[in-house]
């Protein structure tokens, strides 16, 4: 893996600019700073439009080493797909079904981390598409805290995305979303699996807005 | 451009350079770090000054930019009121039709200057069409509320505030070519009435008009802005056709239709929970935080006008 190609920045900031004017997507820095160490940045997930807003709420520099990771046996099926999430997209593709799989998800993605990318990450596994605001998490978080402990984990709340651009749309409808970056996790020493996984998913779901609209 | 709107323009440097020559003596003086009041009116004045600039750029492309411009202000305006709003999967092509159909529309038939067509296009047409697309989908779950929203927004939105370029479309004998000043003279009062309201409230406020939607809206502050607000309408006569005296009775009832206008975004907002409509303008707020005062003047001034004067 290596920086950014060309097509890859020019793509990047033209979805921006189409972030910004359907969205006015807003980031707002509620217990960490846009600058930091190497990051994994775990949100919420419901729409394809989710990690495009995580990039835009990025610095430049950070956008520049920062890649999403995404289903490979969604992204590589038939060719549109794999050039917008090979060559379009920064993208880290992994292969979700254990049976058929050739390649250890966890490897492709320390390899990245290794190379200096900062990671968008989410811990559902795939979109939500159920009335409750967040599914449980999968292992894959905790996997990754534990194999590079040194790595910052920042939760990221994703709010209105879902309506914007739900599954199976294709025309966004224009609504004012916000990006809420909270404050970095960091696996305790021999904390257990399933207490870590809970404890980062109440992290994400405390920077969620409260039932009645208002932010926290 | 003629004399008149170079006047204009000018007066309108004139008084934010003042504003900001005053704001920066005030922070000059104050305690650092700034209270927030202070920090709130820099972002206010610097925020007006964009506002002016776009406005201005928009009036020297005449018509087809006064209506560009409402077109996008009506986009913001209806993204922000959408978003508070209760939507469902079912409600997906009657929201995108209210953004890539109605807005396009109205204000095309404004530019084609249609009036029999834009002045019911959406109270009419959109106002049948709508819940019917809804019902469509079958999801009747809270339909009354989601359709009155819909409507709500689009009514508000779209169909008022294009009542504002469409003044220039208004035929009024010796007014010919002059109805740009017209817009000038109604976003002149109305605005400055919102800002003399909150001079006014700042300085002498004490006895609330309604405290439970808004806490910042009180008599002293209605009475001296609109008052004042209609005094400086009445100096403004000469953009419009009106005399001195009609352009302050017009300037006055627009003024206070923009006081209603604000106390019904307030008590939206107050009902969702929200400070704001949005982030989109610093230190004001929304879109329709700024623009709520205009969305109920500009079709009472317009038809009054229209009524009236041809």
């Amino acid at each position: 893996m290596s920086g950014a190609s060309l097509l890859q920045k020019a793509s990047a900031a033209v979805l921006a600019v189409l972030a910004r004017a359907v969205t006015g997507v807003r980031p707002i820095w509620a217990g960490t700073s846009p600058n930091g160490p190497l990051r994994i940045y775990f949100a919420n997930h419901a729409s394809h439009g989710d990690f495009i807003l995580v990039c835009t709420c990025l610095h430049l520099a950070e956008r520049g080493r920062t890649a999403a990771v995404a289903g490979a046996d969604y992204w590589n099926a038939g060719p549109v797909r794999r050039f917008i999430a090979g060559r379009l997209l920064r993208t880290v593709l992994v292969e979700r079904n254990w049976v058929e799989r050739r390649v250890d998800p966890m490897e492709v993605m320390l390899a990245a981390l290794d190379a200096g990318e900062s990671l968008i990450f989410f811990p559902e596994g795939t979109r939500n598409m159920t009335e409750e605001p967040l599914l449980r998490f999968r292992s894959g978080l905790y996997n990754l805290a534990a194999a590079r402990p040194e790595v910052e984990l920042v939760p990221c709340w994703i709010e209105n995305m879902s309506r914007v651009l739900p599954k199976g749309a294709f025309l966004p409808i224009p609504l004012l979303c916000r990006v809420v970056f909270g404050a970095p996790l960091k696996l305790e020493n021999g904390e257990d699996r399933k207490v870590f996984l809970d404890r980062a998913r109440v992290a994400l779901l405390a920077l969620a807005p409260r039932k009645d609209g208002t932010p926290q | 451009m003629s004399d008149d709107t170079t006047c204009l323009f000018l007066g309108l440097v004139a008084v934010l350079s003042v504003a900001s020559l005053v704001a920066a003596i005030l922070s000059w003086r104050s305690p650092k770090p700034l209270p927030s009041t202070l920090d709130n009116l820099n972002a206010r004045i610097k925020a007006w000054w964009i506002m002016v600039t776009g406005i201005s750029v928009a009036f020297v492309f005449g018509k087809g930019g006064v209506i560009l411009l409402f077109a996008f202000v009506s986009f913001a305006a209806l993204r922000e009121y959408v978003t508070l709003t209760n939507t469902r999967r079912a409600d997906r092509w009657t929201l995108l039709g209210m953004f890539l159909i109605v807005i396009p529309v109205q204000y095309y038939l404004i530019w084609i200057d249609w009036y029999g067509l834009y002045s019911i296009f959406i109270p009419v047409y959109c106002f049948l069409a709508m819940p019917a697309l809804t019902a469509l989908r079958g999801d009747t779950s809270r339909f009354l509320e989601r359709v009155s929203e819909q409507q709500w927004g689009i009514m508000l939105s779209v169909y008022c505030l294009s009542h504002v370029p469409a003044l220039v479309t208004l035929p009024i004998p010796g007014n010919e070519g002059r109805g740009l000043l017209l817009i000038a003279f109604l976003i002149a009062t109305v605005q400055g009435s919102d800002v003399l309201q909150y001079i006014f409230g700042k300085l002498f406020g004490r006895h609330k008009v309604a405290p439970a939607i808004s806490p910042s809206k009180t008599w002293e502050g209605l009475i001296g802005g609109i008052a004042s607000a209609s005094l400086m309408g009445a100096g403004l006569y000469w953009l419009t056709p009106f005399s001195p005296l009609e352009a302050g009775v017009l300037a006055a009832l627009a003024c206070i239709m923009g006081f209603f206008g604000g106390l019904v975004a307030s008590a939206i907002k107050r009902d969702r929970g929200v400070k704001d409509w949005g982030h989109m303008i610093e230190g004001h707020g929304g879109m329709l935080d700024r623009a709520d005062s205009l969305v109920f003047a500009a079709p009472v001034f317009f038809h009054i006008v229209r009524y009236a004067w041809t």
